[in-house]
């Protein structure tokens, strides 16, 4: 009994300090291999070889930020900036996310352009996919926007990773997703792009009970953890897809 | 039990193949509208292009025209074609009544869940705040809910019906290939109705209407035409060879490591395999699945009448309360199913439950219906074309 207080304290008083919160050990939430794609970041090697550089866009909707003020500071774009700058040191790393609340695809597409201008990023993280589910866009107008996208990527030289959508289980029979999934993973697999199946890795941890997506709960703790874990997967993606020896790094200076 | 039809002796007596394979994809399509279940690994959907949809979407033309048909040849298109419409007209009140349910559902859902992790799916809820707007379209049939599309489907099919079948009485082929050119324009022109709040149906009723009205062209002899063609050994090699092949390419879907030796000349040619516009490909599966069936259970087989097959045949025979049952015991399982968050046990264990109750229910009504006697057994010659050789 006393055991199972003091686990509860600690719990509860991890929560009131989320901020601080330890983060749940990286081999809880760790991604199999094969849910992992393959594919080669050619232009992040060469940023950080040539310039010791990494400059990375994110650009998502509404899933790709937490609710609230503080959102954005725990969100996966920051979180992936955390766990790259701690396993790439000496090499300089910027993540920028452009949230896009409600956009589209087709909207986000519209404004790329000027991102990728402003931004000049060797890699875009692209998320997509939920928006135009809740919006109902034909998937046959998903898939052009998104060709369209990652056209204007390509033109720019930088590498593109595709993220698909939230796995949400209570929201299943509401909002159909299993379509623009299939468009992006087909669309990835046409452009030679790396998709990020989020879907599939979230489906994962519930299957593997790491995360209960099912709980109602107002509290943040828990989507923090799921970001973090995300942005972690992201950034061991990245270092192996661009090859980047977390310690061979340090030792070419 | 034979009768005295005016159609074609063959077609006379109650095919209890029809309602078999409709009772099974009745609970394919239960089981398919649960997304979390480990059951649905058993649905044909995983190891072909088609499934259940276009089982039920086949049939539903063939029983139509198999009972409709008759009306109109004895009473003439005004009575067959006001009978259909009344059918149209019960499965649209169905079809609300289960919106109805959907939406309490989503509502308790909405009131109840919160997380901020799923900040941008929770709104879909949002539609809720404008009840003036979404109950609207849903009586439009504009608004559909995830899992809501074959009912309204069937609904716009049946209302395009009667001068369809009018058609068909008196020039077959030439129906049948108004309804290939209506397809092929569907594809070309790219046209479906819209849907609300924006995009299209999700069954493209001038797509799927081929399905239909093949079914709708078998039953009115066309069948006996194609017997010939049915029986070649060649069609049988082809369509076994393309189902086999369906399957090494479904696979590549579940196993993703696979996916390499798919040719990309193929996946290029190939992909995507649309499910709104009826896939020439998914076609092509339902005609092979249809070959190798017929060859292989012959309509006189007797474990027909054996009571193992009784409770999917049961079902069959009461289409309409049963898609709508199991439309509704999926909502409810999945519920029961996200509310616990179950595991494989509670999975299959819901699956079972709810196809026991589908049966339990398809039992209750032929015993109602006998006892009411108007059972296809005591008046078979019954005005009322809805239990003539099973529902349209």
């Amino acid at each position: 009994m006393r055991f199972v207080i003091a686990v509860l304290t600690t719990i509860a008083l991890g929560s009131a300090a989320a901020p601080a919160e330890p983060a749940p050990p990286a081999t809880e939430c760790a991604v199999p291999d094969w849910l992992m794609p393959d594919g080669e970041l050619a232009r992040v090697g060469q940023a950080i070889k040539d310039h010791r550089q990494l400059d990375i866009t994110v650009v998502g909707s509404g899933s790709s930020a937490l609710p609230g003020p503080d959102g954005a500071r725990f969100a996966y774009p920051e979180q992936l900036q955390q766990s790259l700058r701690e396993q790439l040191r000496g090499i300089e790393i910027k993540v920028t996310a452009h949230v896009q609340h409600r956009q589209t695809t087709a909207d986000m597409v519209a404004g790329l352009q000027k991102i990728l201008a402003d931004d000049q990023p060797a890699l875009v993280i692209w998320q997509a996919g939920t928006a135009d589910a809740l919006r109902g866009v034909e998937p046959e107008d998903f898939r052009t926007s998104l060709d369209h996208g990652i056209d204007a990527i390509a033109a720019t030289n930088a590498d593109v990773i595709m993220m698909n959508m939230q796995y949400s289980p209570r929201t299943e029979s509401m909002l159909g997703v299993s379509a623009y999934a299939d468009v992006m993973r087909w669309v990835a697999e046409q452009h030679g792009v790396a998709l990020f199946d989020r879907f599939a890795i979230m489906h994962h941890w519930s299957d593997e009970g790491v995360f209960d997506l099912y709980t109602a709960t107002k509290d943040y703790a828990m989507a923090r953890h799921v970001h973090e874990c995300i942005g972690r997967a992201l950034a061991s993606l990245i270092i192996n897809a661009g090859h980047l020896d977390a310690g061979k790094t340090e030792s070419t200076r | 039990m034979a009768t005295a039809s005016p159609l074609q002796a063959a077609t006379s007596e109650r095919d209890l193949r029809l309602d078999l394979f409709r009772g099974l994809a009745l609970w394919l399509i239960f089981l398919d509208h649960i997304p979390e279940n480990i059951v649905n690994w058993f649905t044909i959907r995983n190891y072909g292009f088609s499934d259940a949809t276009e089982i039920f979407i086949f049939i539903s033309g063939y029983t139509a025209a198999f009972v409709y048909g008759r009306t109109m040849r004895e009473r003439g298109l005004l009575l067959s074609g006001a009978r259909i419409l009344r059918r149209a007209w019960q499965i649209y009140v169905a079809h609300i009544f289960l919106f109805t349910i959907f939406m309490a559902e989503i509502a308790y859902v909405a009131a109840t869940f919160d997380n901020p992790l799923y900040a941008e799916e929770m709104k879909i809820l949002d539609f809720l705040k404008q009840p003036d707007v979404t109950i609207f379209q849903a009586l439009l049939l504009k608004f559909k809910p995830v899992n809501m599309d074959v009912l309204p489907l069937y609904i716009v099919l049946l209302l395009l019906f009667p001068p369809v079948l009018f058609l068909l009485l008196r020039f077959p082929n030439l129906a049948l290939a108004g309804s290939a050119v209506v397809y092929a324009l569907a594809w070309k022109l790219d046209f479906n109705l819209p849907a609300y709040p924006n995009g299209v149906w999700f069954f493209n009723p001038f797509a799927w209407q081929l399905l239909f009205v093949f079914g709708a062209w078998c039953a009115l002899g066309g069948a006996q035409r194609l017997a010939g063609f049915w029986r070649s050994r060649i069609v049988l090699a082809v369509a076994i060879a393309y189902l086999v092949f369906a399957f090494a390419i479904t696979l590549t879907w579940h196993f993703e490591s696979l996916g390499r030796f798919v040719p990309t000349w193929l996946a290029e040619w190939m992909y995507p395999i649309d499910k709104t516009n009826l896939d020439v490909l998914r076609f092509a599966h339902f005609l092979a699945l249809a070959v190798v069936t017929v060859r292989s259970l012959p309509r006189d087989w007797s474990g027909l009448r054996s009571p193992i097959l009784r409770p999917a045949i049961r079902c069959g025979q009461h289409s309409l309360e049963i898609f709508c049952l199991g439309v509704f015991l999926a909502f409810a399982g999945q519920f029961i199913i996200a509310e616990s968050s179950g595991g494989p046990l509670l999975q299959t264990t819901v699956s079972a439950l709810g196809i026991i109750i589908m049966i339990a229910t398809a039992n209750l009504l032929s015993w109602y219906k006998a006892v009411e006697g108007r059972s296809p057994q005591s008046r078979v010659r019954s005005a009322d074309a809805d239990l003539a050789g099973g529902e349209a």
